[in-house]
């Protein structure tokens, strides 16, 4: 469904993915594991061309997205949950949702998409017109998810979205990633958690300073021994 | 009497501020520059009205529209062909590209109608209204405070309740999460221009009508005024823009009237410096901080 190829990304001198290939099936929960710096965020942010990658190939349900300006990205079916949530902190929680479907012409769909939203997120309804800024981190990740998920995407990239939380919002955040994949979406899952990322995961990808250095079934790179002690803290 | 007569042209001169004030803190707000040159559109508009009507001979209210397509158009090309290509350079560079269109525009002005002030005639078909022996009430300044009025409302509808609307709050806030939702960032800037530089033509012909005299540099200072405004308000704002334009008015108008004229810009300066140390993002500027 979605296929990196060769993929290399630069921040002016600095060489930050260096031929990066990985690839996603329909259906699929992938996560990318990696240290800090190794270029998750920018791997996503290449995908929905809020970076331009110098060269390699980006083929989304066989099309190619390389050069596709990110705003058109959306409406191909992906959605993006960036780092650090980036909710529209000024506006309300019904305003960020409905931005989510911005692409949407057809006001019954989504008000339609809305309630899918609502149920999924109760406590989203609860706030609806709450402005995003004053809500809880938990509560704001819970928005972004919700916002991208208003969009009806087929794949979902989601970063770091247990970043900052409780243990107890973390299980939460990832049953919730669980029943999203659960409704049929494909999800692309970067995380620092790596032991909870590996247990939802169908497959794995671990990345280091720009390239992948190992790849399998997330079952099998749970008990694998590099992965344990770089990653599990074991 | 002569107290609420000082206040009300206050407020009318507010008025226009504010519709000047709104254009800079939009494209601020969304496009994060300092359009320098949003000054001289005002100046471009009033020559519009001013050349349509004393060569072309229209109506008063065909050279309003004339001005409204002009301005807009003169924006949304300032923006196509001079900011656009600066999309990811430096502030500095955009804001010294945006002074020096600032000074092309004011110097073709003087090429095409050279130095000297030419008369406007007011085109407020608006009477004065007599509220007693005392105090009269120009129509311009009935005209002025009723037209940005509703503009003013106006736009806060289109902002809060359009599609386009929320598209330019999106943008303003987090270009990149706007991206993300499908909003093109290009096309928004150029629409947040084209309203600013419409504001810009109605601002123009009340200003004109009310000030009845027009040259090159008429944009100058009621632009500069007016960016103070904005700053005043909390730039970025658009609520900030109209409060803090009309408040400039008033103060403005209240200096002149009953401690001098000559200093009442200096008066007016001082009050931003005050506001600005007490509460640094202005009046009406962003609350709260960034949740990580
Ligand atoms: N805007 C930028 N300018 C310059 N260098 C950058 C920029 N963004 C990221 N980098 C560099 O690129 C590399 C990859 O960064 P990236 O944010 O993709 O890492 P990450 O894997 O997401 O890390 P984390 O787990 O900390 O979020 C890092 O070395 C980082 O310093
Ligand atoms: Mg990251």
């Amino acid at each position: 469904m979605l296929k990196i190829q060769d993929l290399h990304v630069y921040y002016g001198m600095i060489h930050a993915l260096k031929g990066l290939s990985f690839e996603v099936n329909e259906g699929e929960i992938i996560t990318l594991i990696g240290a800090n710096g190794a270029g998750k965020t920018t791997t996503l942010h290449a995908i929905t061309g809020l970076l331009r990658p110098k060269s390699g190939k980006i083929i989304f349900d066989g099309k190619d997205l390389t050069k596709a300006p990110a705003h058109k990205i959306v409406e191909m079916g992906m959605a993006h949950v960036p780092e650090g949530r980036r909710v529209f902190q000024s506006l309300t929680v019904l305003a960020n949702l409905k931005l989510g479907a911005y692409t949407k012409h057809s006001k019954a769909e989504v008000a339609e998409t809305l309630e899918m939203v609502y149920d999924r997120f109760p406590r989203l309804k609860e706030r609806a017109s709450q402005i995003a800024g004053t809500l809880s981190g938990g509560e704001q990740q819970m928005l972004a998810m919700g916002r991208a998920l208003m969009s009806k995407p087929r794949i979902i990239l989601m970063d770091e979205p247990s970043m900052g939380l409780s243990p107890l919002l973390v299980s939460e955040i990832f049953d919730i990633i669980k029943s999203i994949s659960a409704g049929g979406a494909t999800v692309l899952l970067v995380e620092q958690n790596a032991k909870k990322a590996l247990s939802i995961a169908d497959r794995a990808y671990v990345m280091e300073t720009g390239r992948i250095v190992l790849s399998g079934k997330a079952s099998e790179l749970m008990n694998d021994d590099s992965v344990k002690k770089a990653y599990l803290g074991e | 009497m002569s107290f609420i007569s000082y206040l009300v042209n206050g407020v009318s001169l507010g008025g226009i501020y504010a519709l000047i004030a709104l254009g800079y803190t939009m494209v601020y707000g969304i496009a994060k520059m300092l359009n320098f040159a949003h000054g001289d559109v005002i100046m471009v508009g009033g020559f519009t009205v001013f050349m349509t009507m004393s060569l072309g001979g229209v109506s008063p209210a065909v050279a309003v529209l004339a001005a409204i397509i002009v301005c807009t158009l003169l924006g949304v090309t300032i923006e196509k062909v001079a900011y656009k290509p600066l999309r990811n350079a430096t502030p500095l560079a955009v804001l010294i590209t945006a002074i020096g269109v600032s000074y092309l525009l004011q110097n073709l002005a003087l090429l095409i109608f050279g130095s000297n002030s030419r008369t406007f005639k007011s085109v407020v078909p608006v009477k004065a209204w007599k509220v007693n022996d005392t105090l009269t009430i120009s129509g311009e300044a009935i005209t002025t405070i009723v037209v940005s009025l509703v503009i003013m409302l106006a736009l806060t509808l289109f902002i809060n309740k359009t599609k386009i609307g929320s598209a330019m709050l999106a943008v303003s806030e987090d270009r990149g999460a706007a991206q993300l939702m499908g909003i093109n960032v290009n096309r928004t800037i150029s629409i947040t221009f084209a309203i600013g530089s419409a504001l810009a033509a109605v601002a123009s012909v009340l200003l004109c009508s009310s000030y009845p005299q027009i040259n090159a540099y008429t944009g100058a200072m009621p632009g500069i005024k007016a960016f103070t405004a904005a700053v005043f308000g909390g730039i970025g704002s658009i609520p900030g823009a109209m409060v803090g334009g009309i408040l400039m008015g008033i103060i403005e108008n209240l200096s002149r009237a009953y401690i001098s004229s000559q200093i009442a810009d200096a008066i007016v300066f001082s009050v931003l410096i005050i506001i600005l140390l007490i509460k640094p993002t202005g009046i009406m500027g962003k609350k709260y901080n960034e949740k990580v």
